[in-house]
Formats: structure tokens, sequence, C-alpha cells
């Protein structure tokens, strides 16, 4: 036990001067998302159960190409910044810092991947 | 990490059943969360029955006639009886709020009496508020100034007042960071909703100058944006405040300052 004052152990470390970030990215991309997702909806719903080719040829049109390309990534960014929220909330020690870097690698591969897989289709 | 079950000494036990008055045709039963730091034992529930003909109308009428006429041992904090002073804060029938000025009519059914929650307990319905008097402190909760002291009075104008209706009323009584999921799980690095709205009312003070180094202070992934807007605070609060609105408001202040 530590004997530390009630505003020592409250004030803590201070202020880390950060957050605002955080909070403005997570706004912009669920905006973002709004659009995004219905659009995404629509184009990939449209094709659905159509011949193999049939998709290709609809993928290698720009607007459906784009619109799953972006609908991917701000997706995997938001999804990065909501369960970064979400571990902070529930997972404290040193298993946070472990389970962070796991969901930021696993949301950027995952964004990566399906850019290279919508570009190789596009292009 | 988030604590899923109970520590083996917070379990609550079956407690004492206490005898029905003799001669009493109202009867409410009432259930009290009991815990003794120095008896070593588990925290129980204990039941009361009370004859509601010879009670007074709220909860803390019933938990005064408890402790004068048949258990004097339980112990638990109040002092206005009129929802200003805010020491009777506990949680009654799963709702946080001032017993003094909740009525046993509200309740359906039997009335079940805790402290408010995931606080530690010093003993039966009184909870440590240490921690979060120190956070309240934190936020410095008093005018700053920069400018030399008038000779009168830091004048206000009536429209810059209002603004502060709806964050001076509140009575400090823990009753909204007690309820708040973001505060259970974190409340040693989150502020909580209490302290926030005390901060704001600060921050929107036509008066007061330091605005600027009070969002400073504030802005931190813990202190302020562990608030994910789950809206408990506003609804628990006993005096009908809305401090998850006033979070929003500091958040909304913070953006403005970068975008």
């Amino acid at each position: 036990m530590a004997f530390l004052t009630d505003r020592k152990r409250a004030n803590g470390m201070g202020s880390a001067k950060t957050g605002t970030e955080h909070h403005w990215q997570m706004m912009v991309s669920s905006v973002a998302l709004l659009f995004l997702v219905p659009l995404f909806i629509f184009t990939f719903g449209s094709i659905l159960g159509s011949s193999y080719d049939e998709v290709i040829a609809y993928y290698q049109r720009p607007f459906p190409a784009v619109v799953a390309a972006l609908t991917m990534l701000v997706g995997f960014f938001h999804f990065r910044g909501g369960v970064q929220t979400l571990i902070e909330d529930y997972v404290h020690g040193f298993a946070r810092k472990v389970l962070l870097i796991g969901m930021i690698c696993l949301s950027y591969g995952a964004a990566a991947f399906a850019v290279f897989a919508i570009v190789r289709i596009a292009l | 990490m988030v604590q899923l079950t109970l520590p083996k000494n917070s379990r609550m036990k079956v407690g004492k059943t206490w005898p029905k008055p003799d001669g009493a045709t109202n009867l409410r039963k009432v259930q009290v969360y009991r815990w003794n730091p120095d008896d070593g034992e588990n925290p129980q529930l204990d039941t009361y029955f009370l004859d509601m003909d010879s009670c007074g109308p709220m909860v803390l009428d019933a938990l005064i006639k408890i402790k004068n006429e048949i258990d004097p041992t339980l112990t638990f904090r109040r002092s206005c009886r009129e929802g200003i002073c805010g020491s009777c804060a506990m949680n009654i029938d799963g709702i946080n709020t001032l017993a003094c000025i909740y009525g046993m009519d509200e309740i359906k059914g039997d009335v079940k009496i805790y402290p408010l929650p995931h606080m530690p307990v010093i003993k039966d319905l009184i909870p440590d508020l240490t921690h979060f008097y120190a956070q309240h402190a934190s936020v410095m909760p008093w005018l700053e100034t920069k400018t030399n002291r008038p000779a009168k009075e830091w004048k206000q104008s009536v429209d810059d007042r209002k603004k502060l209706d709806g964050l001076y009323e509140c009575v400090m009584c823990a009753c909204c960071s007690t309820s708040c999921p973001s505060y259970w799980w974190n409340g040693d690095r989150y502020l909580g909703p209490a302290a926030l709205l005390h901060a704001y009312r600060w921050i929107i003070d036509s008066r007061d100058e330091a605005t600027g180094e009070r969002l400073d202070e504030l802005e931190d992934p813990f202190k302020l944006y562990r608030c994910h807007t789950i809206m408990n605070c506003a609804k628990t609060c006993p005096k009908g405040l809305n401090p998850a609105k006033a979070i929003a408001h500091i958040k909304g202040m913070m953006v403005e300052r970068v975008v």
C-alpha cells in the first residue's frame, strides 16, 4: 500500500493533453460510414448472386470499386478506434498494451488485404 | 481487468430477519445491506418489517424508524432531510437516489436498500467517497481570475448567469458517478460525471479566466473521454440534472479548440 494523499491519487500523472484528436477522428469516420455503408450495401447487394465474370466486370467499374475500398479503409480505421476504447475500458495493465498492439496489427492488416483484393479485381 | 464476479469477502449472505411489530396491519418488508468492518463477516441482507401507519413517507423515514425502534446498529449518513445536503445517497430499489426525497410509495414490492454501487464500504450504507471528493477538488471548483479584483463585485449578465442553471444545483451526492459503468471500471483515472459537471460549471462561467487551463487539464483519454454517453448519470440524478450534456459541451469546446 502506498501512502499517497487523496489529491495525489486523484491527480495521478496529470493530463495527457491528448484525446480530442481520437474523439474527432471517430466522429469524422462515423459520419463517413453513415454514407459509405448504405452505398456499399446497395452496390454489393445489387451484384450478390451473379456469376463470377459479372462480379469481376462490375468491380472493374470505378464507382463500386472506390465505394468498396473506402468502406473497408474507413471501416477498419473506425474499428481500430472503437476497439481501442473498448480495450482501454475493460483491460488494465500489461494485457492492455499487448491487446492494443494486436488489435492495431489486425485492423490495418485486414484493411490492407481488403484493399489489395479490390485493387486486384478492379485493375 | 474488469471484475465480473464479486471477490469472496464481498459476496452477500442472507442476514437476520427481525420480528414483525405486534398488532401492525399495514406492514412493509424492508431489506437492508449490512456490513461491519469489525466482525470479519461477509455482507448480509437484513430483513425488517415496518408498521407503515406509524412511519413517515420517505425511505429515509423508514431507515430512521429502523434505527430508532428496531436496530440501533444500522449505520447511514443523513442530515438535511430535504434533498439539499446529498448525504443520504444510496441505492434504493435498484436506483441511486437520495433516501430523503424518495417515497416508499414509489417502490413496488419489497424495499431493497444498498450502499452506492462500486465504492468501498465503510459500514452498512456508508460508502467511502474520499477519492470522489479529491477528484472534485482536482477540477478547481472555484472562481479563477487573473484581472485585478474589482472594487465591488465580478459582474455577470443575466444571460451568462442563466448558463449556470442546471449546473450549480449539484449537491455532490455521488449518485451519478456511482451509476456510471465507465466510472466503475476506470474510476481511478476517469473523473466521473459529477466532477466533470462541476468542471463545466466553471468553464462556462463568464467571470472565470482559467478556461484554457481548465480545458488543458481535462484533455485526457481517461479524465474526460471515458464518458461514452451511457446517460445513467442523467437518468439517476435525484436533482434532475444532466451531467452527460455538460460533458458533451466540454467535448464540443475541446473540438472547437483544434478544428
